[in-house]
């Protein structure tokens, strides 16, 4: 079997699968090194019911009404009943969280969650559990890497995926491999906006494989804001900054948070309120306040400040040492003494490729697993600190998953093998011979991503959606007609680009007619013509089937409800 | 202050040229920049050839280690305001390594090394983790803390005047990592990697100068990682000529 991607999720899934079927051979086909891959950034934290008091029916309620009640809560009960069999594994291989006195493992508050479950290695989270993860792969024989491999197609015969196409990126060469099973492991998309957490390698691979693929695309229109990035890089700075007890303020100094529903200002830190509030909310807030003339403005637009200074600087250190190594780095201040400019970013999609709770697509023989599939855990708005466990539980599901089905089929169809042979011809005559070319892949990006800001930002409306599927379409033509400077084999990185902006616009294009179909407010979705949240006809998934022709079809599919019905979400009160 | 910035890049393109050259490119400059902005600049506008590795650009995934002016930097980390008045920048692949194209280097080497070491944690007893956590104190975290902040970014190897001479060497990283594990309370596997290390004798011309923690830019200590392997090491061929009937 074959995984895509070597972060969190992929590697989960690797050794999930080397263990359950010790006689599998298990390829990690990434285009980059697995510890270079995009898990390493996150910081915060992992969520997972450990303490005493707590419940996984209390983390489950959080989830679902963080979510406004769009995910399933099939999959939101098995995500936190293995959660902490998840994370003490991880402790088990070695992954250095931080500790309380006694030895046991230390949580911190974590916004929208009402009791302290996020594990934390100080604020490298992410770094901690990828590299854990890498180093504990490098002892399963069965698990042989493919690093730096861009996979470009999948392989998919009479309705079964049989392997990828990619690029070995150091020689040029153009392989197939093959496989019983196929997990994308491969994030999310984030590069498809201009302002972004995101890495440059973010540029949604697997979901814009899996749709051209045949495999729907589920709930794409839920684009999570984080509310507190740098204004000129985007780089995060974590919402344990909050959790740790940060404020945030506005050009006068006010908490400005209580003035939207998010409860009354404290001098610590209360969970599910204030700072502590869901990420849709707190991003949102920040709009309206800008909307009030009552946020700075900097050369990178707008902002508010964070404002951490009132915690002790031997705790910034301890728990947030790398908060201050960005804020000196990269915003030239000092968080102890000064305050933080910040302002929302794109950071996570809820959405990604349709799978039920195993990581199976509707696709046979595909599976995903992590930031690019939407199980859907959550729904219209994740819950942070979710995501990091979300790759271990359902990365390990659907290693076992794919593992099982593996054994279970027959060889593969060696007739696939032609495919291989239309993709060379395709990349070489489109990208690496093609003279026609014109456009600059740097210049379309910079377009598409302007374009998806101010057509599905924070805020949405028919019209603003309408006007950038119009000018997505245009981009999508003239991206026909690409100039390449390098026609090169080896390494070729401006191949890659230009096949990563062919991924992105046709995710932008899906996100857009997903959005504007979606004539109701909820989570991160803001409608400013359609304001409410409408369960009688939205309480849905949406799914978006690419037809033969290339266009979107959208269907709905119900919600699985099991213990919660539909509730008001309420925050700080 | 300036309102163009040279950089002198190094270019390798093997079928094209059989030894590398230098091409120069004027960009921008702009005081919120890092190095990395700089060669994105010259990708996007200038010349979509110039190749090289980045991805999160802000210093933690360890993919944009480059010669700097002649020291291994991560050019994500690194604000151009510090060159601005020092003329063009010449920028080049790691040394040490095999160049594959312009400033990308093969580090499959180092992937080798790294597994050599077993980085993983070694027990003689698994408890399932249906039992909890294994315990360890804040102060036995801060033992091996340190050595679990690399991020793999080469620029160790590219400083160590032993992997000059010497490309076998396992080098600085991996042994830190070796050190991270044998340090780590949950680990019982010193002996077995002690037992790698020592077929190599590069670990014994390290001269202790230090320039893997000069350069290091998480402030890993993988020379005090190197002296701690030569002392244990040391001191377990001492107890062996010393109390031969076996005593470790």
């Amino acid at each position: 079997m074959l995984i895509v991607g070597g972060g969190g999720a992929g590697l989960r899934a690797g050794i999930a699968a080397a263990e359950a079927k010790p006689d599998l051979n298990i390829a990690v086909v990434s285009k980059v090194y697995p510890m270079r891959s995009h898990t390493v950034a996150a910081e915060g934290g992992a969520a997972a019911v450990i303490k005493p008091g707590d419940s996984t029916e209390a983390h489950a309620y959080d989830t679902v009404s963080g979510a406004d009640w769009l995910c399933d809560q099939d999959a939101v009960e098995v995500f936190v009943e293995e959660a902490p069999r998840e994370m003490v594994q991880l402790e088990h291989w070695g992954c250095p969280w931080s500790r309380e006195p006694d030895g046991t493992v230390a949580v911190r508050p974590f916004g929208g969650m009402k009791a302290q479950r996020t594990w934390f290695a100080a604020d490298k989270t992410g770094f901690h559990m990828l590299h854990a993860l890498f180093q504990t792969s490098l002892k399963y024989d069965a698990v042989k890497r493919f690093d730096e491999w861009f996979v470009t197609r999948l392989l998919v015969n009479d309705g079964r995926c049989l392997g990828v196409v990619a690029i070995e990126l150091a020689t040029g060469q153009i392989h197939s491999i093959t496989a019983k099973a196929v997990i994308l492991c491969t994030g999310g998309c984030g590069k498809i906006f201009p302002f972004t957490t995101n890495a440059n390698i973010k540029n949604g691979d697997g979901m814009a494989l899996a749709y051209r693929a045949g495999a729907p695309l589920k709930d794409m229109e839920f684009v999570q804001y984080h509310p507190t990035g740098l204004p000129a890089t985007g780089i995060l700075i974590t919402e344990a900054a909050r959790a740790e007890g940060g404020w945030l303020v506005n050009k006068d100094g006010y908490r400005y948070l209580q003035d939207y529903d998010l409860g009354t200002p404290e001098p610590t830190p209360v969970l599910r309120s204030m700072e502590l509030g869901p990420r849709d909310r707190l991003s949102q807030a920040f709009i309206k306040e800008q909307g009030k003339g009552r946020t700075l403005e900097g050369p990178y637009g707008h902002y508010v400040n964070l404002d951490i200074r009132q915690i002790d600087e031997k705790v910034i250190d301890k728990k947030l040492p790398f908060v201050r190594e960005l804020c000196l780095k990269y915003a030239n201040l000092d968080p102890v003494h000064e305050l933080i400019p910040v302002r929302p970013v794109v950071h996570y999609m809820m959405g990604g490729v349709h799978t039920d709770i195993n990581g199976a697509t509707p696709l046979a023989g595909l599976y995903a697993a992590g930031e690019v599939a939407c199980v859907n855990l959550n729904g219209a708005n994740r819950l942070g600190s979710n995501s990091l466990t979300e790759c271990l539980v359902f990365g390990a599901r659907a290693g076992r998953a794919a593992a099982e089905f593996a054994e279970q089929s027959g060889l593969v169809d060696p007739s696939v093998e032609a495919q291989v042979r239309d993709e060379q011809r395709r990349l070489h005559d489109d990208f690496l011979t093609s003279t026609h070319g014109t456009e600059r892949i740097a210049a379309l990006r910079a377009e598409m991503q302007t374009t998806m800001e101010e057509g599905a930002g924070i805020y949405r409306t028919g019209t603003t959606l309408d006007a950038a599927v119009e000018t997505m379409g245009r981009l999508r033509q003239r991206a026909r007609h690409l100039k390449l400077d390098d026609r090169s084999r080896t390494f070729n990185t401006e191949l890659v680009s230009a096949l990563e902006l062919g991924y992105m616009l046709d995710l932008a294009e899906v996100i857009l007619r997903s959005a504007a179909q979606r004539t109701e407010s909820r989570g991160a979705h803001q409608r400013t013509d359609y304001p409410d949240r409408d369960d009688e006809r939205f309480l849905a998934h949406t799914l978006v089937h690419r037809t033969t022709d290339g266009s979107a079809r959208i269907e709905y599919l119900p919600v699985t409800i099991t213990k919660w019905p539909p509730g008001d979400r309420v925050y700080g009160r | 202050m300036a309102e163009t910035i040279t950089l002198t890049v190094s270019r390798y393109r093997p079928e094209q040229e059989s030894e590398p050259t230098f091409q120069s490119y004027d960009v921008p400059y702009d005081e919120d920049w890092v190095i990395l902005d700089a060669l994105n600049y010259v990708k996007d506008q200038l010349d979509g050839s110039l190749t090289f590795r980045w991805s999160c650009r802000m210093g933690v995934c360890g993919s944009c280690g480059m010669m700097v002016n002649g020291t291994p930097k991560l050019t994500c980390a690194i604000p151009l305001s510090d060159y601005v008045s020092s003329g063009p920048i010449r920028i080049e692949p790691l040394q040490f390594f095999p160049v594959v194209r312009d400033l990308v280097v093969d580090m499959n080497g180092f992937l080798g090394k790294l597994s050599s070491v077993k980085p993983w944690i070694i027990r003689d007893d698994e408890t399932p983790p249906t039992e909890g956590e294994y315990l360890q104190t804040p102060a036995e975290l801060d033992v091996y803390k340190q050595f679990s902040m690399c991020i793999n970014c080469m620029l160790c190897y590219s400083a160590c005047p032993v992997v000059g001479l010497e490309p076998e060497f396992t080098g600085p990283a991996a042994i830190a990592l070796a050190q991270r594990y044998n340090l780590d309370s949950r680990d019982q596997g010193a002996a077995e990697r002690m037992a790698v290390l020592n077929e190599h004798e590069g670990m014994w011309g390290c001269t202790f100068v230090g320039e893997c923690t000069e350069v290091c830019p998480k402030n890993v200590d993988p020379a005090a990682a190197i002296q701690l392997y030569k002392m244990a090491s040391a001191t377990d061929w001492f107890k062996s000529v010393l109390l031969p009937r076996g005593s470790k």
